[in-house]
């Protein structure tokens, strides 16, 4: 029982990663081409300023979380996508530092190329994580001993590419309709403008890659049969997308930023149900797959980070949405600190 | 050792030791910018509230690359050390979590708000604020040393038949005896680190005549600071942190000091370069019977040298043995450095001391390497273990990692982290050049 609660936990931690981080990672892999000058940019920057480095924690928090509830999957799933992940963190230390020092002189060489970084590192972390969350879910050749080497000819195969896209449309999306409630004038007209072409894209992407999920799974999940309930989540994905057509006048910016939302909640537990209850499938043999039971710690560590790590998880919730509350609104562009 | 345990561990240390610069200043000048915060509240004089606000930004600048280095940190416990982390993360892994939902939180939100201004949050929330960017960044320490603590001397834990280990207890693996004295060396070490920077920084006004009154509170603080800071760096902290080595870390002792043969009042070595081959030190000076009296408090005591245990369980003995004198020799110094500046401000000489301004502003890296030495000391004198008696070093990396992949992967910190280093200094040094008065934000 408390290693389902642990799933759900890291699940519900990566899924609130991926809603708020998301529409950073999507302003950001939009930003060349939506934001035209140095105030757009200015304003695209500030509306995402005070919050980015908060919902970055959310994944550092998870990582910490996955070491000691299931400590299997984390030495595993590390290791085996090495370089990976050694080039996600420089795409991280990218992300953050041209974030950060933009604003440090007024330069406009200085400033293209720190807004080059946040467009690269933005972009490639969406797909990197997008490419990962596709390799989960079509599983992984773990052997007899317990791990893989994940080679870059293993991980870029055609299915794990398709998440890879779909994760970069569904969060450039969300980050338009992120635009669309924190910006104003033409940065505005061009994020509702993004925002109807994204949503065609993203339909027809999430075509694509349930198609090829159920290929890949050859059939549907596990869990879906067992459990005829969980088809209730993929339907989400269909509420999300169509409120999400519906959302695209100018005026119902915060509806349609609620849609994506909902879009990326629905995907992301799909997703864990469709693995659930393994972490890491094998490809190799069902019975060297990771699940909630051969890789977690004993029940008294779950039980005990369970309780240390919710108090502060309930002082971090209260403590975004705090900010979140202070910072809401349209951004003006002479109080920003970008 | 083979080549891809010696890859994953180069990493680690490098990517590690760069990190380590930065959170060295920022555990340390939390506390300051809280006292001058408080100052400034108490006495409402805006000396203070300068004071705060101009170390803030060196914080603030400090402590994003504190964050974007330490990311790489949390990930290598399963890139490269991935058998320890299987083995260990239900134990040792406590900790980890913590870090992020407890400190990190609390003093990334709290530094954002001491950044955003007096004016824009109040003048008491700002006090607030401040306190929780110095209690933030303490409590991260704590968590990180605790961590670590437990590879020194591993507590909390139940062994199964078949070799694996349960966690017994939480809070003897949080409040492990090892972590209090080596977290409370720690932290003393960043403040006496803050401590310098500040006289550094303050020595350099007054030597290029400008900012003179920012320059007196600044080098005054850090000599008051700096003599009671010095001083505990060496007794209790220090002293107490040492004898958790004399108890749980054999090996590691004798390595410090260069004591090969097992002696009753063993001598204490003040310099000497160990020659592991002929197992004696080189040019030694001696103080006779010293070391048994300070690993034991008895000048007869017996103190185990390196030749009482086999040779593959000795530590890298010219490593740990010279960064160990290194740490103590300029905590040595130091102490003299900051009872002189005592004498200065008795004198009421401080500020025209030109000579002792000089050495105080050529001092600043100077703590960052006694920091940087000490850490050397317990991580590799910790070796051939990872977790001390119970997990030896080759068998925590990840196997599936080829070597290759490894080095590969440092060239590539070491360009990313030596453009950091130059982009740092350079934003540092705009910092200092701006000057503490500056009071409109420099962004535009």
């Amino acid at each position: 029982m408390i290693n389902v609660i642990w799933f759900f936990v890291l699940g519900a931690m990566l899924t609130a990663y991926t809603v708020l981080d998301g529409y950073d990672l999507g302003v950001g892999s939009l930003s060349l081409w939506i934001a035209r000058n140095d105030d757009e940019r200015r304003m695209a920057l500030n509306s995402i300023g005070p919050v980015w480095n908060g919902n970055e924690v959310w994944l550092l928090a998870a990582g910490g979380m996955l070491v000691v509830s299931f400590p299997r999957v984390y030495a595993v799933g590390f290791s085996g996508f090495y370089l990976a992940l050694m080039l996600v963190l420089w795409l991280l230390i990218l992300r953050g530092v041209s974030i950060e020092f933009r604003s440090q002189s007024r330069n406009p060489l200085w400033r293209d190329l720190w807004d080059a970084g946040f467009w690269v590192g933005s972009l490639l972390l969406a797909l990197l994580l997008g490419v990962a969350l596709g390799n989960v879910v079509r599983g992984l050749p773990i052997g007899a001993d317990g791990y893989f080497q994940g080679t870059f000819a293993l991980m870029l195969n055609p299915y794990a590419l398709l998440t890879g896209i779909l994760t970069v449309v569904v969060l450039a999306w969300h980050g338009t309709n992120y635009l669309r409630v924190k910006t104003e004038g033409a940065l505005f007209e061009r994020a509702v403008r993004w925002s109807r072409t994204l949503w065609w894209i993203v339909v027809a992407m999430v075509i694509v890659v349930t198609i090829a999920t159920f290929v890949v799974l050859s059939g549907s999940p596990r869990t879906f049969n067992v459990y005829p309930a969980a088809w209730v989540l993929p339907l989400f994905i269909l509420v999300g997308l169509v409120w999400g057509f519906f959302s695209r006048g100018e005026n119902r910016s915060t509806s349609a930023f609620r849609s994506s939302s909902l879009l990326i909640i629905a995907l992301m537990l799909t997703a864990a149900l469709t693995v659930f209850p393994n972490l890491l499938p094998s490809t190799v043999d069902p019975q060297y797959s990771l699940n909630i039971y051969n890789s977690a710690s004993s029940p008294h560590a779950l039980r005990v980070s369970l309780i240390a790590n919710a108090f502060g998880m309930i002082a971090v919730i209260v403590y975004s949405t705090y900010v979140h509350r202070v910072f809401h609104g349209k951004v003006r562009l002479d109080e920003g600190h970008y | 050792m083979n080549e891809a345990v010696f890859a994953h561990r180069i990493q680690f240390a490098f990517t590690v030791m760069f990190h380590y610069l930065f959170p060295i200043l920022t555990m340390g000048l939390g506390f300051f910018i809280a006292l001058f915060s408080t100052l400034s509240l108490l006495t409402k004089e805006k000396r203070y509230a300068d004071a705060a606000r101009f170390w803030a930004k060196i914080f603030a600048v400090n402590f994003a690359l504190g964050v974007v280095s330490g990311i790489p940190l949390e990930f290598e416990f399963g890139t490269n050390w991935s058998r320890f982390s299987s083995f260990g993360g239900g134990v040792f892994g406590q900790t980890l979590p913590l870090e992020g939902v407890y400190a990190f939180f609390l003093e990334s939100g709290f530094l954002g708000m001491f950044l955003a201004g007096e004016n824009r949050v109040g003048r008491r929330l700002h006090w607030i604020s401040a306190l929780g960017v110095a209690g933030g960044s303490l409590l991260s320490g704590y968590f990180i040393v605790a961590t670590n603590a437990w590879m020194q001397h591993p507590v909390g834990y139940v062994m199964d038949s078949s070799g694996a280990i349960h966690l017994r207890s939480f809070w003897a693996v949080l409040l492990n005896p090892y972590a209090i004295w080596q977290y409370a060396h720690t932290i003393n070490g960043a403040l006496l680190t803050a401590a310098f920077v500040i006289g550094g920084i303050g020595a350099f006004y007054l030597l290029s005549e400008r900012h003179r009154e920012f320059g007196m509170l600044s080098v005054k603080t850090a000599v008051v600071a700096g003599v009671i800071l010095s001083l505990t760096q060496l007794f209790p902290t220090g002293d107490l942190n040492g004898a958790n080595v004399v108890q749980y870390q054999p090996t590691k002792l004798a390595a410090m000091e260069g004591l090969f043969d097992t002696e009753q009042g063993a001598p204490l070595a003040i310099i000497g370069m160990p020659d592991t081959e002929s197992g004696k030190l080189i040019d030694p000076v001696y103080v006779p019977e010293f070391l048994s009296f300070l690993a034991y408090g008895n000048f007869r005591a017996t103190v185990d040298g390196l030749n009482s245990y086999s040779r593959d369980l000795w530590p890298p003995v010219e490593l740990t043995y010279y960064c160990y004198h290194i740490m103590v020799g300029l905590g040595t110094i130091f102490i003299a450095q900051m009872l002189v500046g005592l004498f200065l401000l008795w004198r009421r000489k401080l500020h025209s001391s030109r000579w002792f301004l000089w050495m105080l502003m050529l001092s600043i890296p100077f703590p960052y390497i006694a920091n940087e030495a000490g850490w050397v000391v317990a991580e590799v004198g910790r070796q051939p273990w990872l977790v001390y008696g119970l997990m030896k070093t080759p068998a925590g990396t990840s196997a599936n990692v080829a070597a290759g992949e490894t080095i590969f992967t440092t060239m590539g910190f070491a360009g990313i982290y030596a453009v950091l280093s130059i982009l740092f200094l350079f934003l540092v040094a705009r910092i200092i050049n701006r000057g503490p008065q500056e009071d409109v934000t420099a962004h535009a």
